[in-house]
């Protein structure tokens, strides 16, 4: 649809826009005080693609994904990311003020109708909430919620900041499914901040390994959907990502 | 209520079937053969049954309903003679006349009006220079330097300057009020302005909100509870005010009422006023409060129990 729409958040876009990519990052920097977090970061995502962006606190993931969002723009460097795109963050970060679907149409264009956020409610299993306020949902609707918030932008970009991170274990793997099912149905792009090596195998096309401020390691996930944790081939490649991040994995491996 | 579990009478009643099992003959509790001493055990009431029956209205009334009958005690004793302070029922005898020949009810309407224009006024003026420096840069650099440095001016104290300036009419009285009004509901609307959560304006943006689309959205919403709080306070405030600025000059209201009725000596006529006062001051906070219950009922805020 809309993907070669590119806007550029970057202060002066050098270089025509890319089709053929849903992300393009070309030496990047973004210092702060003099220390560069972000250092020279070149990054393709293709349209559709599902990436999963691990690394160690502090490394400049998170960074990295809110420059991406546009919400940080002091950097040096290209960066093209499609007009439509959508940030979940950690926090659902719902306006308490605003009942649930008042919150999923938030900063939409025109006057768009509840039967708008409903579907888009409906789609995350959240429809029966739609006329809650938001103080009495759970940390799981609540999330779902902020999900629908980002859905219903139709973006070609999707950004997910540790979106999963506050949720207990259970609610956890029914959100990762849920994202998996959606990321399938809408087709979009979508890049994932984790430090959980297993979600990123789970749900990612490619996993990317940030240290340093640059890409220092990235591998394809070639697994056959849906994945199994059990699957051998699953194992290796997450002790390969662990031993990545500086995780001594000999343990493990026996 | 005693909430003692065990009647005082039997202080062993709740373990002695514990004891029994243990086979103790006297003194403290044996412990078994597996080395474990036996824990007393308490209940653990619900608390639908530590709810006493007596109606939420009527305990909150009792209290004022006790001091007035002390009063009126007091009173019937002659411990209070009649020129220090009237007795209830005279109070209500006088009241009653006071509203039969219309000279109560022209004095609240005129007071009322008083300050419902001082509060108008006032929450203009106070919310939009708060509106003004919260929002704005600027604005918080021009404005927010000299309102701070006058409002630690004793608004009391203009008073006389403000009879210079509007005269003796209703000018002077209504400008006191707007006054003591303005400088709680700026600090408020503008601490509540720029307390509003950085991450929720962050989450404004990221959903493609304009300027004016996060202020109408995140930020004012978000200063809501400031400025409600700002509210209240200015109630309380514009009364106060309303006291000071009708013992001037003053040739209506509830305030000349009282100064007339001090160079008569009626302690009666006095406490009616005050108690009227009393009643006005209660109902407008009673206004606000239904405001904040409609308006903030999307709070996650401990309610009491």
């Amino acid at each position: 649809m809309a993907t070669d729409v590119h806007g550029p958040v970057s202060p002066q876009a050098t270089g025509a826009p890319r089709a053929a990519h849903a992300v393009h990052v070309e030496s990047l920097t973004r210092s702060f005080d003099g220390r560069a977090v972000i250092d020279r970061l070149r990054l393709d995502v293709q349209p559709g693609e599902f990436v999963a962006l691990l690394g160690r606190s502090g490394c400049g993931k998170s960074t990295l994904l809110r420059i991406l969002a546009g919400l940080d723009r002091d950097i040096e460097g290209t960066v093209l990311v499609p007009r439509r795109k959508a940030v979940a963050f950690q926090a659902p970060r719902l306006m308490p003020w605003k009942k649930v679907w008042r919150n999923v149409l938030l900063g939409l264009p025109g006057k768009p109708e509840r039967a708008v956020a409903d579907q888009a409610l409906e789609e995350v299993g959240l429809s029966h909430r739609s006329g809650a306020w938001p103080k009495t949902l759970s940390g799981g609707e609540a999330q779902r919620a902020s999900l629908a918030r980002a859905l219903v932008r139709e973006p070609d970009l999707l950004l997910l900041d540790e979106p999963f991170g506050a949720l207990d274990a259970l609610t956890r793997i029914k959100a990762q499914r849920l994202v998996g099912e959606l990321w399938q149905r809408r087709g979009c792009a979508v890049l994932l901040v984790t430090h959980d090596v297993e979600e990123a195998l789970l749900l990612a096309d490619r996993v990317l390994v940030m240290d340093e401020g640059v890409i220092a390691y990235e591998t394809p996930v070639e697994l056959e959907r849906p994945r199994a944790v059990t699957d051998p081939r699953f194992a290796e490649l997450r002790g390969r990502l662990l031993e990545r991040l500086g995780v001594d994995t000999a343990a493990d491996a026996a | 209520m005693s909430i003692s579990h065990a009647p005082p009478g039997s202080p062993e009643s709740d373990i002695s079937g514990i004891r029994k099992t243990n086979a103790g003959p006297a003194g403290p509790p044996a412990a078994d053969t597996a080395g474990h001493v036996p824990v007393a055990l308490e209940p653990i009431v619900p608390s639908s049954a530590r709810r006493t029956r007596v109606p939420r209205w009527l305990r909150r009334t009792t209290g004022p309903l006790l001091l007035l009958a002390l009063w009126q005690l007091l009173s019937a004793t002659g411990v209070l003679t009649s020129d220090v302070l009237a007795s209830p029922g005279r109070i209500a005898r006088v009241a009653g006349d006071l509203v039969a020949d219309g000279s109560l009810p022209a004095a609240m309407g005129t007071s009322v009006q008083r300050v419902a224009a001082g509060l108008l006024f006032g929450a203009v003026a106070g919310t939009g220079l708060a509106l003004l420096s919260g929002l704005f840069r600027i604005g918080e650099d021009l404005v927010d330097a000299p309102v701070q440095m006058l409002r630690t001016v004793p608004f009391v104290g203009l008073i006389p300057l403000f009879i210079i300036w509007f005269g003796i009419g209703e000018a002077p009285k209504v400008a006191i009020i707007t006054l003591g009004v303005s400088f709680p509901l700026y600090l408020n609307v503008y601490a509540g302005i720029r307390g509003v959560d950085s991450q929720l304006i962050e989450a404004g943006e990221s959903l493609g909100l304009s300027k004016w689309g996060l202020v109408r959205h995140v930020v004012l919403p978000g200063a809501l509870p400031g400025a409600m709080t700002g509210l209240r306070y200015s109630l309380g405030i514009a009364w106060l005010a309303l006291v000071f600025a009708e013992q001037i000059n003053a040739d209506a209201g509830i305030g000349f009422l009282m100064v007339q009725a001090r160079d008569f000596l009626r302690t009666d006529v006095i406490v009616v006023c005050l108690i009227v006062y009393a009643f006005l001051g209660l109902l407008a906070d009673f206004i606000v409060r239904s405001f904040e219950r409609v308006l903030l009922q999307w709070r996650p805020t401990f309610t009491g129990r």
